[in-house]
């Protein structure tokens, strides 16, 4: 028991690798001093329509051109070393050896012999071929994200929203989306190891069990369980019982990217804990005080689902909410803004105040320090709101401070949103405490040397834990050290028993959403290694005989529904619905103690003023990575962040007026200070970030993620102490040294295209029909008479640009669903990512602090005069009966002209052999969906309008002699879209709802003049700014 | 070849440089071009085995790269979405247009009695096999899936599919591989009696055995100078539209694409003309310094350099017209994305790539307005330089930059060529160069029937019999 390890390095002996270092990428356009004073000025006197993508567009200086003009000779002569992939002598003589070796090849490669056998009994329910979809839930910060899994043959490769559930409605977020990836990751852990070596189940069993022995003489005064934020009822109990059973041994939680803030501000505002959900559809006036709600949190697919749909300007509608959002860093939810407002993280105590106070709440008084812009601002969000009264919301972000929470409690009640568009629940989480404190009570008992046991269920507060607790050496001194993690990660290594927690996919469990609503988490597959749930390792305290997590989770339920009278019944409907009937939590009445949040607020306010810093670091979950948890995902990481599209880094996020006043340029690397810690990073010149303040995103820099994930970024966890996880005092410092960042998207100037096509609600009822431009050339001009005729199926997808936010869940969940690789960060920088769909993003604006961004997801566009087509010159690339732009990869020869002739670039060319890592891990095979080619080198590849859904609704239809009905396919991302901002269909059928939204007056043809006529259409964004002021 | 006005035969009738210097007689042209032939391997210039050694080192680069190519995949180039094409292409159309002048020189200046061509039309030509060679591998090697050309080819076989006929890259393979069946043809007929000839001259047993199988049983029989007179006719006339077609084709690869910058109808005379100026350009790089080394200057009088130059000049003066013509084009067509492109090319971020080109194809060949530059053989080589390298830019304008910003901004993105691309290129130069050494070595490389004939005795001769 008293076996310690002497140091972390020592205990394990795992690869550490790292990747190939990057520092001689092309550089990217960002490399020329801006001038952002004269960049504003000539924003404010340019005429006309301005659109810019990227601050660099806009310095349109001599440097700037000079810089461009000089960019390419310098490149053209040097042999660029990042491609040539260590091209060493070694590798030298490889190549000439196998040049030699070549010569005289003949194809005489002999296949190896392997035997199949089919199935002996065709197992019950399974048709090779036919996927079958099951309930289960993934749990992301302890909330559910409700699923359906499709699995082929008894393995999963897909997952889709739960329509049944009110968590998902159908939608699903991009790291639900990027799940399945994780459970084939061969860096999972696969088999318990004590100190770094390969050991067994049953002997921890026994060991535990040992311990467990000795701890119930002293009731438990020496155990410790650390979890992350817990709502699994099943959990919850289990947590309950080994409480009661040790009395004295204590339960902490403690997840990095906690919800502290929203705790805390229930606490402050009710006296009691309380959880908030927002019915954002019935909400005319919304305004976010630093609020992700729509891309992140346990409620954005909801919340993104109710907002887009308040907002949708559909059949004739001329009415959607109007939108405030007062942010730090601009986030997707921002992008949809009607009127936006950067604000520095420690002034929204003032701003909440100034709110208050516009709204007449008693107690709140006009606070001073707040500049003019955002007084005003405040001013008319409460003028709107207050007409608004009762459909209205004032929404707190997870990460503002707990005082904002409170304050916008009182808010919501005062202006009688409660009950109507703001519901407050009893929590869903099984014990909310505050994390942090729960966190330094168990360092501070470990220090004390009162712990002899400490299970760590799943997280890696070695990694991020605030850095002041110096969690990882203090755990040293606990006794007995178990990990339960998917990944020998960080945490793992400063414990002596790791054990691989089994993936959700794998394992049984329960969770539930912010609402309460409860699903049972159910395993697709048996485990792929030796994992093993949160319930299996406490139920080794508990029972004499560890129990298998099934018969724990029914057990459960079982004993928490002891009226059902058919208990199957219900246990069978739970698990094929995925939810739980009866679990939602009942909305309360809870009465705020204005007087105390006024107090509290008021408090908050002047302890922010009275600690002024010149520069502030704001910390905040990474976009896709999230706390740091899917460091290992490659999906993820290299998911183009949204409004950065930067991927596999992060970065000094700094406003483009403090770049300019620190002298920083894009890429410059910095040194970030913070109470004595430090870490370089990359600089990123962000517009519409609040001025002086750097954002910096967790969940990167990790030295044990495993190979993807490992030394990707770095690190900004040590900056964070216990006194300031969120906002902190921050110096940045040039190092001299610059780093690539690998961006999908190159910043260049609009030049007035109409590629997204915006107008304001008072010019949209004015003239529906604005944005259509000319629409598409009349057919009779062809030469080609007479055309194609579509005669029943004519496939047409429609994107709604007022509803999409960027938030890249169809992004993963057409990588999911299409096999497409990833291809690595220098692979990124040049130009050479795979994705399908991407999502494209534009500023408009003069205001170079607080741009319009706008969004457009850009798919193949299935032209029905494709250019792509005529140029192959081996017809790999034809057209289908049903208007489907095909593309028949074993044909393809790569001669990359269907690319270059495509006006939208859509196509994807596989310039290596992107698969070779399916080849070289087993295990990642099992992740392709079958249904689809994985391509293999030198083969074009683009998005097919998941031909394969079609092909599969098509047999279903025909075997049943019938049409395909309206929504019976939907494509992978319109599935996930939480904002459903894309639709699907058949454009021949005049009931369909893509038919109707392409006579919609806001639908164009992007590029309509070239006759390409696409079949995907788009619908213009309309924004709704309160026409008494001006925008900003 | 006739002559009607007083003077050495081939004499220039405003006095300018004879083709021909004085004071040979046949015996000693023949004497003098096969001597280079004739030596013995022992005696090979020191020049030239250093030449050969630059060029088949080279030409293991191309092995080497295109190894790691075939194994890696295209990748290890710089080509992106959307610059789908980079140097691979550009290479391509430089060499196919390099070997234009070849097929002008010996077919229509043929087919127009220029008699000043006899002496370049051999060395012409072979740079056109050898050019030709060298741009028909880059369609092959740009391939994604190298082993695959075939599929291309209008070939009936399992698969059961004929090529795309609509794509300009399937016009492409019927364009370049007529090319190149004619062109070897068409060398290969006119080198019969010089193979004749040096295997009469021959002193080694192997070589008299070689170059009499070469030779097809040429015996210099009246009969035999018919029939070659009527063939060498009908392949130049078979040529002549091989002149005007092939670059024509090769530039419908742009004009039928949707890019701006490519979607032109200018292009395919611009090709043409491009074609022939790179052509010219690059025999007078090579002629140049050839003629000094072996001895050549009798053949080559400053009286060809005079004529190239002139070609040039004219060619050049065609090619400017169809950069302004693009301009004016693409402001009439009142086409955002047209005017855009033009103005991209002016001040984006391959300005400087437009303006070394403008420099290169329009203002530095100007100065061969001047008889003393054109008579000046280091400037003549100097302007030739500049010109070979303008035609490469022109091909990087037209593919690369045109690509690199089009429709949506969104996909705008630069293009890098990597090591790779430039060793593949360096590769070609060495195939180019180590096969050029080779015929200049072992083969006749100028026209040694033809040179005799314009010797003063050849002339009389003929006029004799008339």
């Amino acid at each position: 028991m008293s076996r310690r390890i002497e140091g972390a390095e020592t205990s394990m002996s795992l690869p550490t690798l790292r990747p190939e270092p990057l520092d001689d990428l092309p550089a990217g356009p960002a490399h020329f001093p801006l001038d952002l004073a004269e960049i504003r000025e000539r924003l404010r006197t340019r005429q006309g329509p301005a659109f810019w993508r990227g601050i660099e567009e806009l310095a349109d200086d001599a440097r700037f051109r000079e810089f461009l003009a000089t960019e390419y000779p310098r490149h053209a002569s040097d042999w660029d070393e990042s491609l040539d992939r260590g091209f060493s002598r070694r590798r030298f003589l490889e190549l000439g050896m196998a040049s030699m070796a070549l010569a005289g090849m003949t194809a005489c490669t002999r296949q190896p012999v392997e035997k199949i056998v089919p199935y002996v009994k065709q197992p019950e329910e399974i048709l090779p071929g036919v996927p079958l979809f099951f309930a289960t839930a993934m749990t992301v910060g302890g909330f559910a994200q409700p699923l359906l899994a499709e699995s082929h043959e008894g393995r999963p490769t897909k997952v889709e929203g739960n329509p049944e559930h009110p968590a998902s409605l159908g939608g699903a977020t991009a790291v639900a989306q990027a799940s399945v990836l994780g459970l084939y990751d061969p860096d999972r852990l696969k088999v318990p190891t004590k100190l770094g070596i390969l050991d067994t189940w049953p002997h921890l069993v026994t060991e535990l069990q040992a311990a467990a022995k000795a701890q119930k003489q002293i009731e438990g005064a020496g155990l410790r369980i650390l979890t992350e934020t817990v709502t699994s009822p099943t959990l919850g109990a289990q947590m309950k019982a080994v409480l009661t059973a040790f009395p004295k041994a204590k339960w902490h939680q403690w997840e990095s990217a906690g919800r502290d803030a929203v705790r805390a501000g229930a606490r402050i505002a009710f006296g009691q804990p309380a959880e908030t959900r927002y019915e954002l559809g019935a909400a005319d006036v919304v305004v976010a005080l630093d609020s992700d709600f729509l891309a992140l949190g346990p409620d954005s697919v909801r919340n993104a689902k109710a907002f887009s749909a308040r907002r949708r300007l559909v059949g004739g509608s001329k009415e959607m909410s109007r939108f405030f959002a007062v942010e730090v860093s601009p986030t997707p939810t921002g992008t949809l803004a009607d009127h936006r407002l950067p604000l520095r993280a420690s002034a929204f105590p003032a701003f909440a105040e100034a709110l208050a106070a516009e709204l007449g709440l008693a107690g709140f008084a006009r606070p001073s320090g707040l500049d003019e812009k955002a007084l005003k601002f405040a001013g008319t969000a409460a003028r709107d709101l207050k007409a608004a009264a009762g459909r209205s919301v004032v929404v707190a972000g997870d990460f503002a401070p707990a005082e904002v929470h409170a304050a916008a409690h009182a808010m919501n009640e005062a202006l009688g949103n409660v009950g109507k568009t703001v519901f407050v629940t009893d929590p869903a989480e099984a014990a909310p405490v505050d994390q942090l404190a729960s966190l330094a009570d168990l360092v501070a008992d470990v220090k004390k040397g009162e712990v002899q046991v400490l299970l760590v269920v799943g997280g890696n507060p070695v990694y991020d834990a605030p850095s002041d607790l110096a969690f990882g050496e203090t755990l040293l001194k606990a006794g007995l050290r178990v990990h339960l993690t998917a990944y020998p990660d960080e945490t793992s290594r400063y414990c002596q028993w790791v054990v691989p927690m089994a993936h959700f996919l794998e394992a049984w469990s329960d969770v539930r959403s912010l609402d309460g609503t409860a699903a049972i988490v159910q395993p697709l597959v048996e485990p792929l290694y030796d994992g093993k749930s949160a319930h299996e390792l406490l139920s080794v305290l508990l029972d004499e005989t560890p129990r298998k997590g099934y018969d724990v989770v029914k057990e459960h339920w079982k004993s928490a529904r002891p009226g059902e009278a058919d208990f199957e019944a219900f246990w069978r409907k739970s698990l094929h619905d995925g939810v739980v009937p009866g679990t939602a939590s009942a909305a309360k009445v809870l009465p705020v103690r204005t007087a105390e949040v006024a107090q509290a607020l008021a408090a908050a306010a002047t302890a922010a003023a009275a600690r002024p810093s010149d520069l502030e670091g704001v910390f905040r979950p990474d976009p896709s990575l999230l706390d740091g948890r899917f460091a290992n995902n490659g999906w993820l990481q290299e998911l183009p962040k949204p409004l950065s599209k930067l991927t596999w880094d992060n970065a000094a996020i700094v406003s483009p007026n403090t770049a300019q006043k620190l002298g920083l340029q894009n890429e410059d690397v910095v040194k970030v200070t913070s109470n004595g810690k430090s870490v370089e990073l990359p600089v990123l010149i962000q517009p519409g970030q609040a001025a002086d303040v750097v954002t910096l995103h967790l969940g990167f820099g990790r030295v044990h993620a495993g190979r993807v994930g490992n030394g990707v970024g770095g690190d900004v966890g040590p900056l964070r102490t216990t006194g300031a996880p969120w906002v902190a005092a921050v110096t940045l410092a040039k190092t001299g040294a610059r780093s690539p960042l690998a961006h999908t998207q190159q910043h260049f100037r609009m030049e007035g295209r109409e590629i997204v096509r915006v107008m304001s609600l008072p010019e949209y009822v004015k003239d529906p029909a604005k944005a259509k431009g000319h629409g598409l050339p009349p057919k009779d001009v062809s030469l080609f008479q007479p055309g194609w005729e579509y005669k029943e199926n004519a496939w047409g997808l429609s994107v709604d640009l007022g509803s999409c936010f960027g938030c890249n869940a169809c992004v993963v969940a057409c990588q999911s669903e299409n096999n497409i690789p990833i291809v690595g960060k220098e692979q990124v920088g040049r130009n050479r990512e795979m994705h399908w769909i991407r999502v494209d993003q534009y500023y408009e604006g003069t205001d170079l602090e607080n741009p319009e961004v706008h969004h457009q997801p850009l798919m193949c566009q299935h032209c029905e005069m494709a250019p792509c087509e005529v140029v192959c010159p081996v017809a790999a690339t034809v057209h289908g009966a049903e208007g489907l732009n095909e593309m028949a990869y074993n044909r393809c020869v790569g001669t990359r002209y269907c690319s270059n002739n495509c006006p939208y670039h859509v196509r994807r060319f596989n310039f290596f052999e992107y698969n070779g890592e399916r080849e070289k891990e087993p295990v990642l095979k099992m992740l392709a969906n079958p249904d689809v080619t994985v391509r293999s080198r030198g083969v074009m590849e683009k998005c097919t309008f998941c031909i394969q859904r079609i092909n599969r609704a098509r047999i279903v239809a025909e075997r049943e002699g019938r049409a395909i009905r309206d929504g019976e396919i939907r494509t992978a991302c319109q599935q996930t879209c939480p904002a459903d901002a894309i639709v699907f269909g058949n454009i021949n059928d005049p009931a369909a709802k893509v038919t109707k939204l392409r006579d919609e007056p806001r639908t164009y043809w992007l590029l309509e003049e070239l006759n390409t006529r696409p079949r995907t259409t788009y619908m213009a964004k309309v924004t709704n700014p309160n026409p008494d002021v001006e925008a900003g | 070849m006739s002559t009607t006005y007083d003077g050495a035969p081939g004499a220039d009738p405003i006095g300018q440089a004879p083709v021909l210097a004085p004071g040979h007689t046949p015996a000693s042209v023949t004497e003098r071009i096969s001597e280079v032939v004739n030596t013995k391997l022992t005696k090979t210039p020191r020049w030239w085995l250093l030449g050969l050694a630059v060029g088949f080192g080279l030409l293991n680069l191309f092995l080497l790269a295109v190894t790691n190519l075939f194994m890696t995949g295209i990748g290890i180039w710089g080509n992106n979405v959307p610059v789908g094409w980079g140097w691979d292409i550009v290479c391509f159309v430089w060499w196919i247009g390099i070997g234009h002048a070849g097929t002008l020189i010996s077919a229509i200046l043929l087919l127009l009695r220029q008699s000043w061509r006899n002496s370049i039309n051999r060395f012409a030509e072979a740079m056109t096999v050898f050019a030709v060679a060298c741009a028909g591998m880059y369609p092959i090697l740009h391939l994604g899936r190298p082993w695959l050309p075939y599929w291309l080819l209008p070939v009936p076989g399992t698969l059961n599919m004929w090529p795309n006929f609509r794509s300009p890259l399937i016009w492409d393979v019927f364009a370049v591989s007529t090319y190149a069946t004619i062109s070897i043809v068409f060398w290969y007929v006119g080198m019969l009696p010089d193979l004749a000839t040096l295997r009469d001259h021959a002193k080694a047993k192997v070589a008299r055995f070689a170059y009499g199988m070469a030779a097809l049983g040429w015996r210099n029989s009246s009969r035999h100078w018919a029939n070659y007179e009527t063939a060498s006719l009908l392949l130049a006339g078979l040529s002549t539209p091989l002149v005007l077609s092939v670059h024509s084709i090769v530039s419908f690869d742009f004009s039928v694409g949707i890019v701006p910058g490519w979607h032109t109808t200018v292009f395919p005379p611009y090709f043409v003309a491009g074609a022939v100026f790179a052509g010219f350009a690059m025999v007078l790089t090579l002629v140049l310094p050839l003629r000094p080394l072996f001895k050549l200057k009798d053949f080559i009088t400053d009286r060809h350099l005079q004529n190239m130059a002139k070609v040039m000049l004219t060619t050049g003066l065609i090619v400017a017209y169809g950069y302004v013509l693009e301009i004016w084009a693409a402001f009439y067509s009142a086409n955002e994305f047209e005017i855009f492109m033009v103005l991209n090319r002016f001040t984006g971020p391959y300005a400087v790539q437009y303006w070394l080109l403008i420099l290169c194809n329009i203002l530095v060949p100007q100065l061969l307005w001047f008889r003393q530059v054109r008579s000046n053989v280091w400037a003549l080589w100097v302007i030739a330089m500049f010109i070979n390298v303008g035609m490469w830019l022109e091909r990087f304008v037209i593919i690369v930059v045109s690509l690199s910003r089009d429709y949506v901004p969104s996909n705008w993105a630069m293009y890098h060529g990597t090591k790779w691309d430039i060793a593949v290129f360096a590769g070609t130069i060495g195939l180019f160069l180590t096969l050029l050494l080779l015929f200049i070595r072992f083969l006749p490389a100028l026209n040694m029937f033809e040179m005799r004939v314009l010797t003063p005795e050849a002339t009389k001769a003929h006029g004799e019999e008339k």
